[in-house]
């Protein structure tokens, strides 16, 4: 009891005198600091703004992409795609609202002799245009009878209408796309920019009946389709009945097919953020540990100005552990104030640029914790070496170079 | 900054209670010391069997030129550094056979030293500055804070607590260290040329203070260069190239 008061009173005598030894050296002191300052800033500067960042991108994802999954299907030796039956059967699964396979080719358009290469076309089937809000701006959307005679009709979009039809209505017109003449139904719109789908297939020049798209691409079978579920569907549980359908169709063989939910897209893209995340700020704890080296040069040159002091106090009876607990007290707290005023402007900086990159602003305590913790540590650990010099020093030698 | 008189009504019972006496012998016993320094290949020998006692309630000066191994002999004194050979004892302990951690506690307990330079910490207040060795034993605040006001008074510095190194002169720099010295009350004042930084009048305001501590029965050892000032010590001891010889100060 009596040697717990006497480490406490002993531990705030240390504190009273490294506070007043780094405020009688105030300039130096935070030249020192501004290394641990800097590093601490930009640790949670990053952490923050990264995490603000994913927030938002999560929750902009789950309003785009909310009901739907993808479906792409690697297929087997016996089995590559799925035929028309199987897409009903899916289709017919509890839960699941629709379906429309994705199927894209590059082809060259033509029009009265004028042309263009690599437009991106898309086969959409007549569920898409009934389900997607903005799908169609004008004229008529793609319909069953289109999907199962295999029509030459096609849609539209701006970069088509820019090309060939700059002043004119496209619809009634025709064109060419890989030499077939295609007549044009309709113009979309831009729904497709802004759903999961679109996102990830990229955005279409032109939209065709996807079983004519098959045909062009000499294919009959569809490998990737999204899935839409029905209000309430829980995702998990349609992937699950999927899986099962799937697996009866591709007979039990392995990674046939990859269902892609939302969530699980979300977690993909969470890990790489987070991944992100720990390398910028594995990259700006460098800076940490220069701001440590700061700190050790500092001490160690404060404790060669303050032989004389040493020596005095070990004339006066301080045990080498006392002086060396005094100054790993000084570079301890000295690294803590930098680390500290570092979390504060961190703090700042992030909410400045969450503010600038519009994203969510959340205070990261962990990264705050991380970043000061960090600082302390390194005030320990580069403290250590200069503390133990001077308690080491021979006071003899100490008073004498007074 | 004009020097403070000293108060003639300070009494010696101001002084703090001396520890029980040890036994006479044992209280301070050199025999036989000898050190040296090892530079490069070369020997170069300090010390050379010394040889001293000193009682209980002396005052004794060492007298030597500069180089004449004076202050080894004093750093060796105050458990500053061990001898390469010899026995030293102080208050029946043999200091050879201590570790670190027991020499720094022999001297905050036993020896408080007074340098030529006071050696204030300028960062501290005098009040501070005499607290310091009670801050390495231990001592509580208040215990401490009241101590230190005693001893700023016993040397008549009462209004002059609160102010730092800078704000002092030399002489009452040097008496503050004095203050500090005495603070743990230790058994041996052990002062390395009090009086070198101080003019004449404030050196015989502090060689004063000497004879006051003394007279109330505390051991002083005191090193000087200076023969008028080591005259103030009842007994005075050459040192010459490292060998001790002894003359009392009185008959000379």
């Amino acid at each position: 009891m009596r040697n717990a008061i006497k480490s406490v009173v002993m531990l705030w005598e240390c504190l009273r005198m490294a506070v007043s030894n780094i405020l009688a050296n105030r300039l130096r002191s935070f030249l020192t600091v501004l290394g641990i300052l800097i590093g601490v800033m930009a640790v949670i500067a990053l952490i923050t703004t990264v995490s603000g960042v994913s927030s938002s991108l999560t929750s902009s994802f789950a309003s785009m992409g909310a009901g739907q999954m993808t479906l792409s299907i690697t297929g087997s030796d016996l089995k590559s795609g799925l035929d028309r039956d199987d897409l009903e059967q899916l289709a017919a699964v509890d839960g699941v609202l629709g379906y429309t396979p994705s199927v894209s080719l590059r082809a060259r358009v033509v029009k009265n002799g004028a042309y263009e290469t690599n437009m991106t076309v898309s086969g959409k089937n007549a569920f898409y245009f009934s389900h997607t809000d903005g799908a169609l701006e004008r004229g008529r959307a793609v319909n069953v009878l289109d999907e199962e005679s295999m029509n030459f009709v096609c849609l539209v979009g701006e970069t088509v209408i820019e090309s060939f039809f700059y002043g004119v209505d496209p619809v009634g017109e025709t064109l060419y796309i890989d030499g077939m003449e295609f007549s044009i139904i309709g113009v979309f719109g831009d729904a497709e920019s802004s759903s999961m789908t679109g996102m990830m297939s990229g955005s279409s020049d032109l939209m065709i009946p996807y079983t004519t798209a098959l045909k062009m691409n000499n294919e009959s079978l569809v490998t990737s389709l999204t899935v839409y579920l029905e209000d309430g569907a829980v995702s998990g549980e349609v992937s699950d009945r999927l899986s099962v359908l799937l697996d009866q169709m591709f007979s039990y063989e392995e990674d046939c097919y990859t269902i892609t939910t939302l969530s699980g897209l979300e977690d993909t893209m969470s890990d790489m953020l987070s991944m992100m995340s720990t390398l910028l700020a594995g990259i700006a704890s460098i800076a940490l540990v220069v701001g440590g080296i700061g700190i050790m040069n500092m001490m160690l040159t404060s404790v060669t100005e303050r032989t004389a002091e040493i020596g005095m106090n070990k004339a006066l009876g301080a045990r080498p552990a006392q002086i060396q607990f005094q100054f790993l007290v000084e570079s301890f707290l000295l690294s803590l104030m930098g680390g500290a005023i570092g979390a504060v402007l961190g703090v700042a900086l992030s909410m400045a640029l969450c503010n600038v990159i519009g994203s969510a602003f959340v205070i990261s305590w962990g990264a705050i914790a991380l970043g000061v913790g960090f600082s302390a540590l390194v005030g320990i650990v580069f403290g250590w070496a200069p503390a133990r010099k001077a308690s080491r020093l021979n006071p003899i030698d100490a008073l004498r170079s007074a | 900054m004009s020097e403070i008189p000293f108060e003639e009504d300070v009494t010696f019972d101001d002084l703090p209670q001396l520890k029980q006496p040890a036994a006479s012998d044992d209280f301070f016993r050199m025999s036989h010391i000898d050190k040296y320094y090892t530079i490069g290949d070369e020997q170069m020998q300090v010390l050379r069997d010394v040889n001293l006692s000193v009682n209980e309630g002396d005052f004794l000066s060492i007298l030597g030129p500069s180089g004449s191994g004076k202050s080894t002999l004093m750093n060796i004194i105050g458990c500053l550094d061990v001898p390469n050979g010899g026995e030293y004892m102080l208050r029946g302990q043999l200091v050879e056979s201590l570790d670190e951690n027991e020499l720094a506690d022999l001297r905050n307990r036993e020896i408080g030293f007074v340098f030529q330079n006071s050696q204030l910490l300028p960062r501290l207040d005098a009040q501070r500055n005499v607290e310091l060795p009670l801050i390495y034993a231990g001592v509580s605040p208040r215990e401490r804070a009241r101590r230190a006001k005693e001893m700023l008074e016993m040397v008549g510095l009462k209004d002059r607590m609160h102010h730092y190194a800078n704000q002092l002169s030399g002489g009452q720099q040097q008496r503050v260290a004095i203050a500090r010295a005495l603070v743990t009350n230790p058994s041996l004042l052990l002062a390395d040329e009090p009086t070198g930084a101080l003019d004449q009048r404030t050196g015989r305001q502090v060689m004063e203070l000497f004879h006051r501590i003394n007279a109330q029965g505390r051991t002083i050892i005191m090193i000087t260069h200076d023969l008028g000032i080591a005259a103030n010590a009842r007994r005075v001891v050459h040192i010459v190239d490292g060998e001790l010889s002894e003359e009392d100060a009185r008959n000379a």
